[in-house]
């Protein structure tokens, strides 16, 4: 039987020295009437077997499109140390940290993820990891609700509109009122967020780029609400920070964003990686593991997970938060490939995207029929409207060998004419020219 | 003396190896405004790809691992992690996915080998736990725990109930009560019996119809079968009440009985733990979510549906629904290595999962037993927990204990939980591990008891060999570093 070490004999053996007659006795507190004998399903597969059927069903999925579509996950490389070395049994096959002597691999790592989300957002302390881009948004709305003693939330409607789902979705059993600024095309609006803050405001929740692509800079929003007593949460895409004013530098209180683009492969969806930093004053109130550094009885340098108290294995139902597994593996990842670009590659990164995306827009805007929006400065995601439907064109371009971009119809009312279009450092001149070719084809 | 990557950082020295620009797109000229722009390069390490990789293969080699060590974390479940799971979720046709193709045209006619590993994957769980329907989305079993509790909050919304407790054992994993709180809910706690099980008197007193749900583990955190869980599942259910499984020990009933048949409404899995998916230093894992079919309509969107010509959809219009926990269809990652896992194991195989983790969690409680205290001596299921209160007195606490195991190379238990057992040792030694593994951890252990019988003092060095002994977790909290 696959990975069951015991043979019979073993398991005749053992069950002699527990004193049972058979391994069924094991399982007599089962109410009888409940017992089943099997289960309604195949029986298992060969290795080889197990293998091909994935294989064939891989061949089943889109992913060789050429991928201008991005919406906040994106078609970034991912080099090769990091597989090899996040690949590694040591890291992969042991769990949370617990036993710090037994893992200082695991401890010293985080530490140094935590020290590396830092330094590239500008703040002062980061957490070992939440789920994702989304959850983390949500839990850090939840930290400034416990901060602030307040319960009204101004939402940017520039925030990913997936995360803007989840954020209602987690509080719908709460009294927590959301208000939305709306946001369409280019910057935050500044008018808008002034008249609906107020003293009973916990938070701001601001992204950059925003969905549409838009460039900004938070700065005055983010002093408006520190007058009036309220947080400032800026959701950020990291690969940005390479070149972008930082969440820090802004003033931010609390950054959230999702690492997938640090060395995550797509993978439809997840495993991917929330990242969570805010001011030190905050730090008790911030939810999730966080790593420490300390000594040992020598003296000697090493790390531990620290300040549980916050945490729901010590406080139970007065938790900041119930995390326990969260994406170690993941944060590991992104911090070998943060090490791996280094200070130069991280801004290099940023540049390379940035630059492709504005060649893409003077090749796009070239087609006829097509506009850039140009009411903000973007970095490697801009928007553009077509002359017709959105939906229509990229299932055209579907046809042609393309994942041309995100239809904003979904999202937002009276945008079905707009197309989202994200430009990574993989994307070639080329690409970018059969891009433009192909959509002067289907419009 | 262990050196961050900050401190081998050398100006000007790079491992990054990274796309060229063409003349023509690096002469476009970039209309982002210098006020937009960060003011210093973000302080990253400079090193080469060899010092990159040399600095995190020394850090590999300062874990323990299931890979390379005996791992018996109670209530975590770490077995072997099947190689070809992590070979598939290589495969470009997956890891290379883009999340939103779905969203683009035909509900995910781009994407129907995935959804099919999603569809196939939520049938299997619903038949192993007797469920009529799964949603995948949620990425950790806390996670799973929180969804259940939105989806139990909904449902009683639905039918106009006005709820506002939730009933949970004392000795349940903290994430019970934290999650149950997280939802809005007030937690109401039950002692454990005699017996080890749900105290009944506490229980039948404690319930009331505003109690929403009852979530307990099965078997408990004291590795032991909760025997009335027939007449548990009644009374909640008299109060409409619903009764919620938290799936962190599932590993003892594959094939077994079915959690619906037990009288169960929602059940969380935890894929990482039952269904071999790898722990990764404490995540990803995912925490998928099954309910009975009153609940359906109050599931997450997105559901993956077959439709009658054999093709895969997402279904997004669903007005009950609870909406989005996650930002798409879960950690499909880890849902991929379980499919995997699934398909190895089959009907046979999986019944064979629980039988083996059973036999050795008895066969180590029953070998054990003479040396350390056994607080509920019953035949225990895939866990058993002991107590070190007798070595306590000599001064060698369960701490200790695990500090000796770590010098002989072992991973220990999970110690001091369940908090109902004073000095726990939590010992969940999974199916993949042999009987002459078990043989080796039980001489230790035997060693171990004996050495605190005889020579109480030579714990407080422990452990001497790895790479730093025991670390000053009060300096830690009193320091607040967490960065460099």
């Amino acid at each position: 039987m696959p990975f069951v070490a015991n043979t019979d004999a073993d398991r005749a053996q053992m069950l002699k020295v527990i004193g049972v007659q058979n391994v069924d006795e094991l399982f007599d507190d089962i109410p009888p009437e409940a017992r089943i004998q099997s289960l309604n399903l195949p029986e298992g597969l060969s290795e080889a077997e197990v293998y091909d059927h994935l294989h064939r069903l891989s061949h089943r999925n889109a992913h060789n499109l050429i991928c201008f579509l991005g919406g906040g996950f994106y078609d970034h490389f991912i080099p090769a140390c990091v597989d090899e070395l996040a690949g590694r049994a040591e890291f992969y096959t042991a769990y949370t940290p617990y036993q710090p002597e037994a893992s200082q691999g695991s401890l010293q790592a985080i530490f140094e993820y935590q020290s590396a989300i830092c330094r590239i957002t500008e703040m002062e302390v980061a957490n070992a990891s939440l789920y994702d881009g989304g959850t983390a948004l949500y839990e850090a709305a939840m930290m400034a609700l416990r901060i602030t003693g307040r319960r009204k939330i101004l939402l940017d409607s520039g925030v990913n509109p997936i995360y803007r789902n989840m954020l209602y979705c987690y509080t719908t059993n709460l009294a927590v009122a959301f208000e939305e600024i709306d946001t369409r095309h280019g910057q935050s609006d500044r008018s808008q967020i002034a008249a609906r803050l107020d003293d009973a405001t916990a938070a701001v929740i601001l992204q950059n780029p925003n969905f549409f692509g838009a460039v900004d800079d938070f700065t005055d929003i983010i002093a408006m609400a520190h007058e009036r007593g309220c947080l400032a949460i800026v959701s950020v895409y990291p690969i940005s920070l390479g070149l972008l004013k930082t969440p820090g530098s802004m003033g931010a209180d609390i950054v959230t964003g999702e690492g997938q683009s640090l060395g995550l492969p797509l993978s439809f969806g997840g495993p991917y990686l929330g990242f969570m930093a805010t001011r030190r004053e905050y730090v008790r109130k911030m939810p999730g593991r966080l790593v420490g550094l300390t000594v040992d009885a020598q003296g000697r340098r090493g790390f531990v997970l620290t300040l549980q108290a916050r945490e729901q294995h010590i406080r139970r139902e007065k938790a900041v938060s119930n995390i326990c597994s969260n994406e170690a593996l993941c944060a590991l990842r992104a911090l070998i490939y943060l090490a791996w670009l280094g200070r130069q590659g991280f801004r290099e990164v940023a540049s390379i995207c940035a630059q492709k995306a504005e060649y893409a827009k003077t090749r796009l805007s070239a087609v006829p029929g097509v506009t850039v929006l140009k009411t903000a400065p973007t970095f490697n995601e801009f928007t553009l409207e077509l002359p017709c439907s959105a939906v229509d064109v990229v299932s055209r371009l579907i046809d042609k060998g393309f994942a041309p971009g995100f239809p904003l119809g979904r999202y937002y009312r009276g945008m079905d004419n707009y197309l989202l279009v994200a430009v990574t450092e993989k994307r070639t001149r080329e690409e970018i020219g059969l891009f433009a070719e192909a959509l002067a084809g289907v419009l | 003396m262990s050196q961050l990557i900050f401190e081998k950082s050398v100006p000007g020295r790079r491992a990054a190896n990274l796309p060229r620009l063409t003349p023509a797109e690096r002469d476009v000229k970039l209309r982002i405004p210098k006020k937009y722009f960060r003011a210093t390069e973000a302080p990253l390490p400079e090193l080469s790809e060899l010092e990159v990789v040399r600095h995190f293969l020394s850090l590999s080699h300062k874990n323990f691992c299931v890979d390379g060590n005996f791992y018996p974390l109670g209530s975590c479940t770490m077995k072997y992690n099947a190689k070809v799971c992590e070979r598939v979720a290589a495969l470009d046709g997956f890891s290379a996915l883009h999340p939103l193709l779905p969203q683009l045209r035909g509900g995910g006619m781009l994407t129907q080998g995935a959804l099919q590993v999603l569809h196939e994957t939520e049938r299997m769980l619903c038949e192993i736990v007797g469920m009529d329907a799964f949603s995948l989305q949620p990425l950790a079993g806390a996670h799973g725990e929180l969804t259940g509790m939105m989806l139990i909050a909904a449902y009683h919304r639905d039918r106009g109930h006005r709820k506002t407790k939730v009933i949970i054992p004392e000795a349940a994993h903290g994430t019970n009560p934290s999650s149950a709180a997280i939802a809005g809910y007030t937690v109401i706690n039950i002692p454990t019996g005699a017996d080890g099980g749900l105290d009944m008197a506490a229980y039948e007193a404690a319930m009331d119809d505003g109690v929403a749900a009852v979530m307990l583990t099965c078997p408990n955190t004291l590795g032991l079968f909760e025997a009335k869980i027939r007449r548990i599942a009644d009374i909640a259910h008299d109060h409409d009440a619903l009764l919620y499984y938290d799936g962190a020990n599932l590993n003892a009933l594959l094939g077994r009985c079915r959690l619906g048949d037990l009288g169960f409404d929602v059940v969380h899995v935890n894929l990482h733990k039952t269904f071999g998916t790898p722990h990764g230093s404490g995540g990803p894992g995912a925490g998928p979510v099954g309910v009975k079919a009153t609940l359906i309509p109050y599931l997450p969107t997105s559901v993956v549906i077959k439709r009658d010509d054999g093709t895969y959809a997402l279904e997004y219009d669903r007005p009950k629904s609870i909406g989005y926990v996650a930002p798409f269809y879960g950690n499909f990652g880890v849902i991929l290595r379980a499919y995997a896992y699934l398909l190895l194991l089959g009907r046979t195989g999986l019944r064979r999962v629980s039988e083996n983790a059973v036999i050795n969690a008895n066969y180590v409680q029953t070998r054990l037993k003479a040396y350390y205290d056994l607080p509920y001596d019953r035949r225990c299921m895939h866990e058993c927990v002991l107590s070190a209160s007798r070595q306590a007195v000599r001064g060698v606490g369960a701490a200790d204990i695990a500090k000796a195991l770590i010098e002989h190379g072992i991973h220990p238990p999970t110690i001091y939980f369940p908090l109902v057992v004073k000095e726990a040792l939590m010992i969940e030694p999974t199916e993949t591990e042999s009987r002459q593994q078990l043989d080796r951890f039980i001489e230790v252990m035997i060693e171990i008891a004996e050495l605190a019988e005889k020579h109480p003092e030579q714990f407080q060095n422990l452990p001497r060999t790895t790479p730093v002994s025991r670390l000053d977790e009060v300096k830690a909290v009193r320091d607040t570093r967490f960065t460099a």
